[in-house]
């Protein structure tokens, strides 16, 4: 059995497989944003001055790091309704329980990368920012803020494609996303290698694509006077060759 | 040299103590500085200095005493029952008396422009037409308006200390306070900062500094404070403080720097 390339491009293009690259975009976007906001406010109380909230912080780190990912996805949509009743509603869709596992799982990490970044942060920058009057939420906002985000930019990028990819163990929980899609398709047509292709030109196209948009936030960050400024020693030297060549 | 003033000191610090746990850094420290005056405080490093514009800059907590800012206690130890100063009165407090630090503490991913208008834009509330206004003619007046969309690791360290001064500025402090300005530089740009700093002085800017600028304390200050082990142990005019020092610690401290 050869590869059948109609199969491929079939598939590739499917109603099915689009709908599910959606999903998983939208599972790894929604819950890669509450993450990055929530791991920074974990960050922020474990360095508290108030011992509870730093303990809370710790031990939210502690637990869901702990607990493999896909017991916490399997906890939140066939543990927590027993717990909960009223998410025994139907609004509680598993795409809403792969959001709330994976966005109260990815805040562990991310509270861990944003407490390194905010730790970058010289302790000069906040005397600074308070001599100049500025309020303690100011500081925070102004200076520290801008600078942490710098410092966290790569390794967010890799928790998202992690994330990304993470998305298909909520095929547990019978959300429809990319992988999903791909099984309950060759459960039908026994294609392996045309639909497990398919599904990682889906990976790679999604990856690629959001590689981009994050060099074009770290190229925001850089700081610098003009992005294409053609250092002055550059110029002397061209002049020089120049000269020399007349 | 600039004439001695009357009136009501603009800041007068009276019998500060700082602990740093069991580590009793300022030990009694008083000192009164006048509208317009220049203040140099010298001595060797852990002779608490840095401390104790650390404590008048509002950036410290201190343990005992008092300091007023234009007749106005701005900062008091926490009694029982009345706590020390609310943050909130400590945050208004501080944009009067702002301070240069030695490392500079530009803020990096804010052009020198944009470092120079941070203060009047968020803490003075001052339109942002106005601030942008303000802020480049600073910068023309330490003479880098040509560096004003640079950012500070494109700046040489005169160049950051010179923006420090104008961000400091921009607030229309009254008092400004100087730790060790010139000390992270290269031999060759303390000049060009000292140089700012002594304009300033002229301009009747109230100063405190910290420095071991033996050229700018001499030119530039009222009165030169020497400290050590946490107390002020001698002030005097500049004439006198080089030519004839009292206190044994201070002829120690004049031969160290000289050689």
């Amino acid at each position: 059995m050869t590869f059948d390339w109609h199969i491929f491009w079939q598939a590739l293009f499917s109603q099915s497989f689009v709908h599910g690259a959606e999903l998983t975009i939208a599972v790894a976007v929604i819950s890669q944003a509450v993450a990055v906001v929530l791991g920074l406010a974990v960050a922020v109380m474990r360095r508290s001055a108030l011992p509870p909230l730093r303990w809370f912080a710790a031990g939210y780190v502690w637990l869901f790091r702990a607990i493999p990912t896909l017991l916490q996805l399997l906890f939140v949509w066939n543990a927590l309704p027993q717990l909960i009743p009223s998410l025994k509603n139907p609004w509680f869709t598993p795409f809403l329980a792969a959001c709330v596992a994976l966005s109260l799982n990815e805040t562990a990490y991310m509270a861990e990368i944003a407490r390194a970044g905010l730790a970058a942060v010289d302790r000069g920058q906040i005397l600074a920012g308070k001599t100049l009057g500025l309020s303690g939420p100011q500081v925070f906002r102004l200076i520290v803020l801008p600078q942490t985000i710098r410092v966290i930019i790569p390794p967010t990028g890799n928790e998202f494609i992690t994330l990304l990819k993470l998305t298909s163990l909520a095929s547990v929980i019978s959300l429809r996303e990319l992988l999903t899609v791909t099984e309950q398709t060759i459960a039908v047509n026994f294609r392996f290698a045309e639909l497990y292709s398919a599904a990682a030109v889906w990976y790679l196209a999604i990856v690629s694509v959001f590689m981009i948009l994050q060099s074009q936030v770290e190229k925001r960050y850089q700081w610098a006077s003009g992005t294409r400024r053609v250092r002055p020693g550059v110029v002397a030297r061209v002049q020089a060759i120049g000269a020399l060549n007349r | 040299m600039s004439e001695s003033r009357n009136g009501n000191p603009i800041v007068a610090a009276s019998g500060i103590v700082k602990h740093y746990g069991h580590l009793e850094v300022l030990r009694d420290v008083s000192l009164a500085v006048g509208r317009g005056q220049v203040k140099v405080i010298v001595g060797p490093s852990g002779s608490g200095k840095s401390t104790l514009l650390r404590c008048l800059a509002l950036l410290e907590p201190i343990d005992q005493g008092s300091i007023a800012l234009d007749g106005e206690e701005v900062a008091w130890q926490a009694r029982r029952g009345q706590g020390g100063p609310r943050e909130r009165q400590l945050v208004a407090h501080r944009s009067e008396m702002c301070m240069v630090f030695q490392h500079f503490n530009l803020f990096p991913h804010m052009t020198a422009l944009e470092n120079v208008m941070v203060g009047p834009l968020h803490v003075r509330k001052v339109a942002k037409e106005q601030a942008r206004r303000d802020a480049e003619a600073l910068l023309a007046r330490v003479r880098l308006a040509d560096r004003a969309d640079h950012y500070p690791h494109e700046l040489s360290g005169g160049q950051q200390q010179r923006v420090a001064i104008a961000r400091a500025l921009a607030l229309r402090p009254k008092v400004m306070l100087f730790d060790e300005p010139t000390s992270a530089l290269d031999p060759e740009l303390v000049r060009e900062v000292v140089d700012v700093m002594e304009e300033l002085a002229r301009d009747g800017m109230t100063m405190i500094v910290v420095s071991h600028e033996m050229r700018f304390a001499q030119e530039a200050a009222d009165s030169i404070i020497m400290m050590a082990d946490g107390q002020v142990i001698e002030e005097a005019p500049p004439d006198q403080f080089f030519t004839n020092p009292q206190h044994e610690r201070t002829q120690q401290f004049l031969q160290l720097v000289k050689t």
